[in-house]
């Protein structure tokens, strides 16, 4: 029989094949609306995963040019290493997390802002403190490229999973929902045919009993008639109603 | 989602790195006395790293960290484990080491994503 396969537990009932229906139909439209966010979510990472390709190389370049201020510094001014890593008490550059709707999805950036004064400004750096200043310009400048690059890799994260899911949820409609509503309709179908078929060989078979009495009813009534009418007595008319048909007791 | 409260950049890396960092003003040091960079140089044990960079991770403050390639390969498994979107993990170049994208875990990431593509 059709219906192989798993299908939901229903009365086969013509509501139940409307319903069902109407299910399918549901389905087949969250199914190509799934498919098209995850369309598009996709086209967007793929932008990002370019981005953060550059803004990789970039960095690479920018820490670059810290790097040679800050051993500039170390040559005029001596190491400040241990200075810097003693006065570090609030940080000053701080990052805001904002979050960007994308198709459906929040997805975060980071912004960067200066809290606060500069610290430094005060620390007894006196000779090459232009030096000084320029590399914390440098580094403060590379700090914004990174807080950039790290805005990009939270938001690939972020999206990455987002994809994963919505692709799960898109093979599952297609592989396993759609495939059982429409093994519980083709069921549904059958079972109403069967149960029609039944009653018409109900109905026929009543029928067929029903001619099969009357036939021999009819021959035993001419039976009857035909020696009445030998013995020449009148023949009764109502002796056909004496054989009572039971209507309901068959 | 977005941590509201993550607000700082950690960094560890070698003692060049983070003092340049650190010029530029994201040390913190929280009234904890916790602080939100670490200096890692040869005689560092990597257990150290590991407990920091795990620390890093669990706290709710931080939303960045930069950890310089090379020390990033010395706690290469903990960072491929790090799958959360926060702290973002940013791995750069040093002096002595220039940025090499073969090695980063994010990229590596990507080269898996698209090489079933």
């Amino acid at each position: 029989m059709s219906g192989a396969g798993p299908r939901l537990a229903v009365f086969p009932t013509r509501m139940a094949l409307t319903a069902m229906k109407n299910r399918l139909n549901g389905a087949q439209t969250g199914h190509s609306l799934l498919k098209r966010k995850s369309e598009a979510l996709t086209r967007r990472f793929r932008e990002i995963v370019k981005k953060i390709d550059e803004a990789k190389r970039k960095m690479g370049k920018v820490m670059q040019v810290a790097s040679f201020s800050y051993a500039e510094v170390k040559y005029s001014t001596g190491d400040i290493g241990y200075q810097v890593r003693e006065s570090a008490k609030s940080a000053q550059l701080k990052v805001r997390a904002k979050t960007e709707n994308v198709s459906g999805v929040q997805l975060p950036a980071f912004d960067m802002y200066i809290d606060g004064q500069n610290a430094f400004e005060l620390t007894g750096l006196g000779r090459g403190g232009q030096q000084v200043q320029k590399c914390k310009d440098t580094y403060a400048k590379a700090c914004e490229v990174l807080v950039e690059l790290a805005s990009l890799q939270t938001a690939f994260v972020i999206l990455d999973e987002v994809i994963k899911v919505t692709n799960r949820r898109v093979n599952a409609i297609e592989h396993v929902i759609i495939p059982r509503i429409e093994n519980t309709i083709r069921w549904i179908t059958s079972e109403l045919d069967e149960q029609d078929r039944e009653e018409f060989f109900r109905l026929k078979k009543v029928q067929n009993k029903k001619k099969v009495v009357r036939d021999e009813n009819d021959r035993a009534r001419e039976a009857v008639e035909g020696g009445a009418t030998a013995d020449n007595a009148p023949s009764n008319i109502l002796s056909q109603y004496d054989i009572d048909e039971d209507v309901i007791f068959r | 989602m977005a941590g509201k409260d993550r607000s700082l950049i950690a960094v560890i890396g070698d003692e060049d790195s983070v003092t340049g960092l650190l010029l530029a003003g994201v040390g913190h040091i929280d009234n904890k006395q916790r602080s939100n960079f670490l200096v890692v140089d040869a005689k560092t044990p990597v257990e150290k790293i590991e407990q920091t960079f795990a620390d890093f991770t669990k706290r709710k403050d931080i939303a960045i960290i930069l950890i310089t390639q090379a020390v990033a390969d010395d706690i290469r498994p903990m960072i491929d484990d790090h799958s959360e979107a926060f702290p973002t993990v940013l791995e750069i170049p040093s002096k002595d080491h220039p940025y090499d994208p073969a090695k980063d875990s994010v990229l590596k990431r990507i080269q898996r994503l698209f090489g079933e593509a």
